[in-house]
């Protein structure tokens, strides 16, 4: 069925400065990674609201990555420091809610490192993987169709209408 | 009582204050909150073990604060605190939405309140936040009234509760906060009724783009049970008011109290028990631990 072709989806949100730096060099040095990661570019791991986590979540993510640059490295002087506070208690009431700590991972990837991007987007699909599909929030998913059939669950708001040309 | 009564006349009479946020009775198992304004009012006030309220959260509201204004002068505030709500009003100092200066604090010793209005207090009533209390004497105070008694010593049932659920599967767990998350109707009564959520404008109001769904279903509980929790992390105080308000009795604490224990834990932080420190997530240590990141 299905889950025998499962792939998981996993969103990486990787700060502009090193981490969306290292990727590029992974790429260039013609390294190979799982193409199950969609890496959103931010300016700072400071910068990633818990939020996106959320959304994330609710389209069907079965796992994120968080990455930004080395402590003492950021392009912002604190934007990491802040963030991993932050992180620290995000991923704690995550995993007391139920969801699975391997489904939120974080990294420091600078931009030198192809090789480390690569292998920690491989740690976090076979991590993903092995943990299989995200049934949590595919339950409130399926919930929120039941409930509202005529939405189609995507929030419009979010949706950038380019053909009307209209601002978000 | 006297003494509170009599204070609070006398700082109306001088003209130290504008006003006292205080308790008056309703009947003789409640309390409500009260603005009191004129020196002859100052009679009604009263402090029990019915005083539940948090009086906090009224001093960050515009239409309190220009009491405060009067003839272009900002004067006092008075306000008849417990230890738990002065800690609230320290947290507010701490994150700059107050100024020390602008608050006259009436401490009042505290030996714990009652779960709700018309109970008898005993150590079966007494309130679940109560219970791991160690400040029954006001931590910052301008005046310290009330007399000094014993808190009734009772188990933990908050910490052996999260306790429980930490045991739980991944699965259990999840289950057992969407059911709980499931009541939720989006009343907002815990954001209402919460000190530190002072924000003009809540990220559940935002709507372009509209990052938490506004109406009442699974999803969109989720989400701002998540957000409401993880905005609070850090800096609840644990006085219990979100819980309280909630119409729906989701036991909220839960959630506070884990995120209270993870700052002590990972930080050696409580919150709102020094005006010297710097708050937890407004600031940052380079020698914090590394261990979440690969």
């Amino acid at each position: 069925m299905k889950e025998q072709n499962w792939e998981p989806k996993i969103i990486a949100f990787v700060c502009n400065w090193c981490t969306y730096t290292g990727a590029d060099l992974a790429g260039t040095s013609r390294l190979k990674y799982p193409t199950n990661v969609k890496l959103i570019r931010v300016m700072c791991s400071g910068g990633i609201d818990p939020v996106f986590i959320l959304k994330a979540f609710e389209r069907g993510a079965d796992g994120i990555l968080v990455s930004g640059c080395h402590p003492n490295d950021c392009h912002y002087n604190a934007g990491n420091f802040h963030a991993r506070r932050r992180w620290t208690f995000f991923h704690e009431l995550l995993d007391y809610l139920g969801i699975d700590k391997n489904r939120l991972q974080f990294s420091w990837v600078s931009a030198s490192e192809g090789k480390k991007f690569v292998d920690v987007v491989s740690k976090v699909v076979n991590d993903v993987k092995a943990m299989g599909p995200f049934k949590g929030y595919e339950e409130l998913n399926n919930e929120f169709m039941t409930e509202f059939p005529d939405v189609s669950g995507v929030d419009e708001s979010m949706i950038l209408k380019e053909k009307e040309g209209e601002a978000v | 009582m006297e003494e509170l009564r009599k204070h609070a006349k006398e700082l109306l009479e001088n003209k130290t204050v504008a006003a006292i946020l205080g308790y008056v009775e309703v009947d003789p198992k409640r309390t409500r909150p009260a603005v009191i304004t004129k020196p002859e009012d100052a009679s009604k006030l009263v402090f029990n073990e019915y005083c539940l309220n948090n009086l906090a959260v009224y001093l960050t509201k515009a239409r309190i604060k220009n009491i405060a204004k009067q003839n272009g002068a900002v004067m006092k505030l008075g306000i008849v605190a417990k230890p738990c709500d002065i800690h609230s009003v320290i947290a507010l100092i701490q994150e700059s939405q107050l100024k020390r200066e602008d608050i006259h604090i009436i401490g009042m010793n505290c030996h714990g309140v009652v779960k709700d209005f018309g109970m008898e207090f005993s150590g079966e009533t007494l309130a679940s936040k109560c219970v791991p209390c160690e400040s029954h004497k006001p931590l910052y105070h301008d005046i310290v009234l009330g007399e000094e008694k014993q808190t009734p010593s009772v188990s933990d049932e908050v910490l052996a509760k999260i306790q429980a659920i930490e045991k739980m599967t991944y699965e259990e767990r999840f289950e057992y906060f969407k059911n709980e998350f499931d009541k939720c109707i989006k009343c907002y009564a815990c954001r209402a009724a919460c000190p530190l959520c002072y924000c003009q404008r809540c990220i559940t109001d935002k709507t372009i783009p509209r990052w938490i769904e506004s109406s009442p279903h699974s999803r969109g509980n989720f989400s701002w049970n998540v957000v409401r929790a993880f905005h609070l992390s850090g800096r609840c105080i644990g006085c219990g008011e979100c819980e309280r308000a909630c119409p729906m009795d989701i036991p909220l604490s839960l959630l506070n109290r884990k995120m209270a224990e993870t700052a002590k834990e990972a930080y050696a932080y409580v919150s709102g028990r020094s005006l010297e420190t710097p708050t937890l997530v407004g600031s940052y240590d380079v020698k914090d631990s590394d261990e979440l990141f690969m």
